[in-house]
């Protein structure tokens, strides 16, 4: 089961009333690449997977969950009192008409989350792999995104998410270690 | 310990004659310590608690820097290879 | 009743998420280097500093967790705002 905990991994700040980089954020919620396909990847993977890893997926999904909180959090400070007008001029008065201010499973382009984003192999090697090339996926997306604002407070926090995909990046790449480890041999590299 | 690794690397993209848009001469990538790294050895040396906070990671050596301003323009801050 | 956010509220907050954030990097870490003694002790170590640190940030601006993970005092105090996305 999971317990919610009522507060933000990291503080989320936004400077100013920007609801065209909310929506540039929404890739990051409802992308392919963004925290719920990494959260719902991970821990629909972990049911057949070797239990040496179950515990890493188990947690770096739940970190994703966090993840996915923040970027929500910054799409809700972004948008919370903009007026149709602001929004339609950000690009976003076709999701205006939808949702109002309502926060989306969408991308960028508001193309809706479909689970074809996200792979279960049953191959341990194949999805751990796959989990890799999200993460640095992830990282990219994090670094067109901070391209895109000069707010100095929202890229300090994109700058956190990105530096978690690197960290995640490599537990992964160790449990790929793990796994295909011949008994007796040291793994330090 | 790690060797150090630069954080980014550059190459020159073709400019083919036709190309419309004034061409981009250096371009650069992240190459962040993750690629150097098989598997963490255990004892690291780590950031206090309010530093790794701030820098998404507890251990300096995996810590990646992101400056927009050197990505966007790597050509005109010198040098092939980013500096940190 | 608890408190609205004040600046105690955001150096409390910002504590804990320190304490917890080292958590979480030694929570993945040791996940793949379960034989580390030296960070199963730190572990330990911060698990404690987070439980004295959310408690301390509980008595004043209440509960962090539910389905009993948190006390409540009266009125039923976990419906109050602010949410975390709020402040």
């Amino acid at each position: 089961m999971w317990i919610y905990e009522k507060k933000l991994q990291y503080p989320v700040r936004v400077s100013k009333c920007d609801p065209r980089m909310a929506r540039f954020l929404i890739e990051q919620y409802g992308g392919a690449d963004g925290e719920l396909s990494a959260a719902l990847r991970y821990l629909n993977q972990r049911y057949s997977l070797p239990d040496k890893v179950i515990g890493l997926l188990t947690d770096i999904g739940t970190e994703e969950f966090a993840h996915l909180e923040m970027i929500a959090t910054m799409v809700y400070k972004l948008t919370k009192d903009a007026t149709p007008e602001q929004l339609e001029e950000a690009g976003l008065g076709p999701h205006y008409v939808n949702h109002d201010r309502a926060l989306f499973y969408e991308n960028a382009a508001g193309v809706p989350w479909t689970a074809s984003y996200i792979q279960a192999k049953g191959d341990p090697i194949a999805d751990l792999y796959e989990d890799i090339a999200a993460e640095e996926k992830a990282r990219a997306t994090y670094q067109w995104l901070i391209d895109m604002t000069d707010d100095v407070d929202l890229q300090d926090s994109l700058k956190f998410l990105r530096e978690r995909e690197i960290v995640h990046s490599l537990r992964f790449k160790e449990a790929v270690e793990i796994l295909k480890e011949e008994q007796g041999k040291k793994k330090f590299f | 310990m790690l060797l150090h690794h630069t954080p980014y690397k550059t190459y020159e993209p073709f400019i083919g004659p036709f190309d419309p848009c004034p061409p981009i001469k250096v371009k650069a990538y992240s190459t962040p310590p993750n690629l150097y790294i098989q598997f963490q050895p255990p004892g690291w040396e780590q950031f206090s608690p309010a530093e790794a906070l701030k820098r998404g990671t507890l251990w300096p050596a995996l810590y990646s820097p992101y400056d927009p301003k050197y990505m966007l323009n790597p050509g005109g801050m010198g040098g092939k290879e980013g500096k940190r | 009743m608890t408190k609205k956010p004040d600046e105690k509220y955001y150096k409390l907050l910002q504590e804990l998420q320190e304490l917890d954030f080292v958590l979480v990097e030694l929570t993945l870490y040791l996940d793949t280097h379960p034989n580390d003694l030296e960070a199963i002790k730190q572990f330990n170590q911060f698990a404690q500093k987070r439980q004295q640190k959310a408690r301390a940030f509980e008595l004043e601006y209440g509960p962090l967790l539910q389905f009993g993970h948190s006390f409540s005092r009266y009125p039923w105090e976990w419906k109050e705002a602010p949410w975390p996305w709020q402040v």
